[in-house]
């Protein structure tokens, strides 16, 4: 039976109830925890019927391979794994290899109990698990060795693991991990309390972790050998091209006319999606020998179609809706109820309101999106880069019509992912055709597909409301996101938050951040949805997720009230960040890292020219369990046209420990830039339904001469390591727009900003 | 059946001649290095040289190569080891990497021509170029180490010419 086929049941993830695995098997050494919790079973497994979840291996050769669960997307999330274990392990960083694991539960994430990718929770949710497991594989290997040296037991404290080598210095013995693995003899199950009770490094002991190592991934990709999704091979395969309708959703196909089609050399067939899921609605796909001839017959078929209920909506219809709902008093649902700031607006000296919108934003990821499916026997294999394999593949497997323990899902490298390979849209058609044509196919979307159809970042519309007492001082804010549900459309209740008024679960990934860090009395958080929106848009996890909006509405009224106030806006920022409450801890550390912005970017230490200026911003990350810190000094130009040239972005971010330092920089820098380019360049409407946006001359991510110089300042202070692929993204969309009203008194509340905009309200 | 000269082999294709070449490369050949972004030379990620010049393969047929040499990633160096690829892994520029051979063949083209471009001249050159990972400056720097490693070799060997 195909080893993948188990039960997808979710085990318990509880990683501190499991025991872990040492054992010897025909590859070499295989390392990992036990596949089932509980010490019973585990002992039955070794080591005479060993199946650990092989987390890692040690071949005989001394090549130490780590199985990476996650899916790695540009982060190099499978190198910093590798990185986690060898420290521990004490393995040459040269003998490091990382592969990519399947959609076998045993690969679940220990935290999560799936397999997904997002949220930068990865090094901070598997951080002690590899930690645990690379020193539990140097303790197994320390005793075998001694054991080969003769050594008594109370002389193996002197031993000495350090680039794959086991040495006694005194003896003048030494064992390498290939001569250890060879000698078949190294076996060894820690129980869950003995796996706990080891002593894990202190960052003092460090040789690995705080190492910018070079990354494992990067050589494939500097000579075309990484494989993605869109490279998989596969015998007698053949290549399907969708169609996608004018209507981004709802549309159902009438009639296929594919007469045209049948003239194109190498045609197989036109398979009309039947999507249980309610993933996709009205596709078609065109089957044939290359893709060239797939496009071409995709291009000659003639599809009549039903548009169904959305297509006379437009940007501004959602916009329309957005905005009846926020004045609605019954709408939505509670995220923050602290106080009552409607008692304090009342009695407020000063009440300032605005209104923030975020237009639709599209991921595109340079691969476009694709899948290749395989029926063997009773088993679908499913072969895609993919950043939610656990979802991903029941989705597959209810495209086929069978059921989930049947779909093996190979993970690829990601050309991209920000959110996009989240969703499972692309295994429909790929499994459906497969089905039709019975042989492989590959399904890749043309560009205009993956742009029409993505699971775009939601057009948002809020309203942030505050006031001010005698003394200036900030009492109460109320603030409503309205915004179609990307989470909710997943179905898994788990993924939904409760209401702090009890009024039902709510998508807390369109309101992540605007539970800030500040302390003020008086603070309420609607969630609101946008059901028109939510059913015409079907909206994604893009990037950062709900920070890239809810920290542009609250960082701009921070802003606006420091401007209303006469304060300086950085300073009334620390002046809020007093750590009091709930806010303490993370208050504090906000507040140092807006400190290190400043420092860096000589905020406030010079005049600058007339029509220049400079702002701030500073931003904690989706969940305040997961928060991270990060604060940007934006400097900015605004020419009397409105027009606005990005200068100098400078970013500092608190990351706790650094495993990466260089990636770290890369990360934080890209993810300031996609901040940049989401400021200031990217935007998708929405038309008759449809998509407007088809290609990169119409959405227009930022290129190289548009990329302004971005310092950055990374603060390790030693403690627990957080993730940074995503909250640059969210703070330089308001730290660009405060500079902007610094340099020229002018206010921008919309993203992505335009030079109309700045300039109609430098009139005003 | 079009025959292509590419990366000093000659190989048949069984394509019609009105087929991208992107096509041909990756699917009948199985060199897949050369990827597909946009299908309408707006990104890049398909950049291959056509006798020394970097074009989009996606927009170049079969039959604009006729007699014509062609260079993907997979031919750029016998081992990787071309200054540019060396350059890329010395400053760590890929993240997702998708786009990274096109940047490469792209940057390429700028230095057999230019030994010692400027800032703006890398820049200009490589406008057309995508990265959504946005290693913008990282592939600036690694084109300028390239170029700087480059015109060292070319000066030494020069210097060892017997006169």
């Amino acid at each position: 039976m195909n080893s993948h086929v188990k039960n997808l049941t979710p085990e318990t993830t509880d990683l501190s109830r499991r025991s872990f695995l040492v054992g010897t098997a025909a590859a070499g050494l295989v390392l990992g925890y036990a596949g089932v919790p509980g010490i019973e079973s585990a002992a039955a497994a070794a080591p005479a019927n060993f199946e650990p979840s092989v987390w890692y291996a040690i071949s005989p050769d001394g090549l130490v391979t780590v199985t990476c669960g996650k899916a790695d997307m540009g982060q190099h999330i499978a190198s910093t794994m590798a990185q986690i274990v060898c420290e521990e392990l004490g393995a040459k960083w040269s003998d490091m290899r990382v592969q990519l694991a399947s959609n076998d539960p045993k690969f679940n994430d220990p935290v999560l109990g799936a397999q997904i990718t997002g949220g930068s929770w990865s090094t901070m949710m598997n951080f002690e698990a590899m930690s645990r497991a690379g020193a539990a594989g140097r303790i197994a290997l320390t005793e075998a060795a001694a054991a080969a040296m003769g050594l008594p037991p109370y002389f193996r404290d002197q031993l000495v693991v350090r680039d794959s080598v086991i040495s006694h210095p005194k003896s003048k013995k030494q064992m390498s991990f290939a001569e250890i693995v060879r000698s078949g003899k190294v076996t060894k199950t820690f129980t869950p309390d003995e796996l706990k009770a080891i002593k894990l490094k202190t960052p003092d002991q460090y040789t690995m972790i705080g190492v910018s190592v070079p990354q494992l991934d990067i050589p494939s990709k500097t000579n075309g050998t990484a494989k993605y999704g869109i490279d998989v091979m596969l015998p007698g395969m053949v290549y399907g091209k969708v169609v996608t309708p004018p209507v981004r959703f709802g549309a159902t196909v009438k009639s296929v006319d594919d007469s045209e089609a049948r003239k194109v050399p190498g045609f197989l067939k036109a398979v009309i999606l039947d999507d249980k899921t309610g993933t996709t609605s009205g596709w078609v796909v065109a089957v044939a020998n290359t893709y060239a001839n797939a496009r071409r017959a995709a291009d000659a078929l003639k599809i009549a179609y039903d548009s169904g209920p959305n297509a006379k909506l437009s940007s501004q219809s959602l916009l329309d809706e957005a905005k009846r709902l926020q004045k609605l008093d019954d709408s939505g649902q509670f995220f923050v109820k602290d106080g009552d700031p409607v008692a304090a607006f009342g009695s407020a000296a000063k009440v300032v309101e605005a209104e923030y919108t975020t237009s639709i934003n599209i991921h595109a990821p340079l691969e476009p999106m694709n899948a290749t499916a395989e029926f063997k026997g009773d088993i679908l294999h499913i072969y895609s880069g993919n950043q939610f394999a656990t979802r991903s593949g029941a989705i597959a497997a209810g495209a086929a019509g069978i059921d989930p323990k049947f779909a093996v899902m190979h993970q690829m490298w990601l050309g991209g992912g920000f959110g996009r390979r989240l969703d499972a849209d692309m295994m429909i058609p790929a499994v459906q055709a497969a089905k039709a044509v019975g042989k492989p196919v590959k399904v890749i979307y043309s560009r205009e597909n993956d742009m029409t159809m993505d699971f775009s970042r939601p057009l948002t519309y809020q309203k942030v409301k505050a006031g001010v007492d005698g003394d200036d001082k900030l009492i109460a804010i109320s603030h409503d996101v309205v915004s179609a549900w990307p989470t909710a459309r997943w179905g898994i209740p788990d993924f939904l938050t409760p209401s702090v008024d009890k009024k039902g679960p709510l998508d807390s990934f369109t309101v992540n951040g605007a539970d800030f860090f500040y302390t003020v009395p008086n603070h309420y958080v609607r969630a609101i949805k946008n059901e028109l929106a939510h059913n015409a848009t079907p909206s994604g996890q893009l990037r950062s997720v709900a920070p890239g909006w809810t920290f542009w509405a609250v960082e701009s009224m921070i802003d606006e009230i420091a401007a209303a106030t006469g304060k300086d806006p950085a300073q009334f920022r620390i002046s809020l960040l007093d750590g009091a409450g709930k806010n303490d801890g993370g208050a504090q550390r906000l507040r140092n890292t807006l400190l290190a912005a400043m420092g860096l970017s000589g905020y406030g230490t010079r005049q600058l020219p007339k029509g220049e200026g400079m702002g701030v911003a500073c931003v904690s990350s989706q969940e305040r369990a997961s928060a991270s810190w990060t604060a940007c000094v934006a400097h900015v130009a605004v020419a009397a046209s409105g027009a606005v040239t990005v200068k100098k972005l400078t970013v500092a971010t608190d990351v706790g420990t650094q495993v990466h330092p260089d990636n770290i920089r890369a990360q934080v820098e890209g993810a300031a830039l996609w901040g940049l380019s989401l400021a200031m360049y990217e935007k998708a409407t929405l038309k008759d339904g449809g998509i407007e946006q088809t290609n990169f001359d119409s959405y227009t991510p930022l290129r190289m001469s548009q990329t302004p110089e971005v310092a950055i300042a990374v603060i390790a202070n030693g403690e627990k390591a957080t993730g940074v692929g995503e909250p640059a993204v969210t703070v330089v969309a308001p730290a660009i727009g405060n500079a902007i009203f610094n340099a020229s008194g002018a206010r921008v509340r919309a993203l992505p900003i335009t030079a109309e905009a700045v300039k109609a309200s430098m009139k005003a | 059946m079009p025959t292509l000269t590419i990366n000093g082999r000659s190989l048949s294709v069984d394509a019609a001649n009105d087929t991208p070449l992107l096509w041909a490369i990756r699917e009948q050949l199985q060199m897949t290095g050369t990827k597909f972004g946009c299908g309408a030379g707006l990104c890049g990620a398909c950049t291959v040289h056509v006798n020394g010049e970097a074009v989009r393969s996606c927009q170049t047929m079969l039959s604009d190569v006729a007699g014509k040499k062609i260079t993907t990633i997979e031919g750029l160096s016998a081992k990787g080891d071309h200054p540019l690829q060396k350059a890329w892994i010395a400053e760590q520029v890929p993240q997702c990497g998708y786009c990274q051979s096109g940047q490469i063949m792209q940057a390429a083209s700028l230095l057999a021509k230019n030994p010692n471009p400027t800032r703006e001249e890398v820049v200009a050159h490589m406008d057309g170029n995508l990265c959504r990972c946005m290693t913008y400056s990282r592939i600036q720097k690694a084109i300028m180490r390239a170029a700087s490693e480059m015109r060292t070799a070319s000066a030494t060997s020069s210097e060892r010419r017997p006169t």
